[in-house]
């Protein structure tokens, strides 16, 4: 096999969490080496989750929702809990329409959000009453 | 004592000359520039893709769209377009932009001249695939859209036409 592409997204540990987002132009071979990427690092550091933020997406077609789909899968069969986080509300009206409720990923308002989902919270704070 | 007026009159009659080249048509991504003639995108390449969305979004942006009609138009566009490229083999994406009643539009016409698809109605059928994609695609693009038209022969090729008109 051969060393995975960089994708150009960092894939940051924050402790027992990999952090890291999409890019709005997606093509097939970033898909593809991103995938690649995030399972290699899930597999040689075993973290408990991953965050994906998508807030940079202006669009999500059955393409882009079938790479985090299959993202989320292959992350779970390694142990690994994925939190997709930061969908603006038009796509999730538009994914709604497609047909596409994204089944099976799980998701939150926001990268902070997400964090708290897997554990992570903010300063002293109580989780609920953090701000947006 | 000279006017100055002069050198600046001259400047302001003469037509502004073109900042930069236009890379793919006449509509792609130059705000207040109205296209009447379609503007035509070829559909070879993962790039053309990404090209044709940047096209469709502007010219969304020039109907006057809003915010989740443009999410629902270039999703839509991306659908016809990945189709194009994966299963027509390659085509074209044009794009027009419409006027009825006041009410303007959006009109795409994805081409190719691929096999074409034997059962329509199936391939509008929510998960359906012969592809990479989870079927959505095109009932899905169709969904998005006002006004959908799908022409395949096969062994000639598909034409689908697709129509958003802006809410008033």
């Amino acid at each position: 096999m051969n060393a995975p592409v960089p994708a150009g997204v960092p894939i940051l540990r924050l402790g027992n969490v990999l952090v890291t987002g999409l890019l709005d132009e997606l093509d097939d071979k970033t898909a593809r080496a991103f995938t690649d990427e995030l399972t290699e690092r899930i597999a040689t550091e075993g973290p408990a989750g991953v965050l994906i933020d998508i807030s940079r997406l202006e669009i999500i077609d059955s393409f882009v929702a079938r790479t985090l789909s299959e993202l989320t899968t292959t992350a779970r069969l390694l142990g690994a809990r994925v939190v997709v986080a930061g969908m603006r509300p038009p796509v999730a009206i538009t994914l709604v329409e497609l047909g596409l409720a994204l089944e099976g990923v799980e998701t939150a308002l926001t990268a902070e959000r997400g964090m708290q989902a897997l554990g992570w919270y903010h300063g002293s704070q109580p989780p609920e009453r953090g701000t947006r | 004592m000279k006017m100055t007026d002069e050198v600046v009159a001259p400047r302001r009659s003469r037509p502004a000359p073109r900042t930069a080249p236009d890379p793919v048509g006449p509509s792609n991504g130059v705000p207040g520039v109205p296209f009447d003639t379609p503007a035509v995108h070829e559909v070879r390449t993962e790039e053309d893709l990404l090209v044709v969305r940047h096209a469709v979004r502007a010219a969304t942006l020039e109907c006057g769209f809003s915010l989740i009609d443009q999410t629902r138009v270039v999703t839509a566009a991306s659908e016809l377009a990945r189709n194009t490229y994966i299963h027509g083999g390659g085509g074209t994406m044009a794009l027009e932009r419409l006027n009825r009643h006041g009410r303007s539009g959006l009109l795409l016409v994805a081409r190719d001249e691929g096999p074409g698809i034997v059962d329509v109605e199936q391939a509008l059928e929510d998960g359906y695939t012969t592809g990479a994609g989870l079927g959505h695609g095109l009932g899905g693009a169709r969904r998005l859209m006002h006004e959908f038209r799908i022409h395949t022969e096969p062994g000639v090729g598909t034409t689908v036409s697709a129509i958003r008109w802006t809410e008033r």
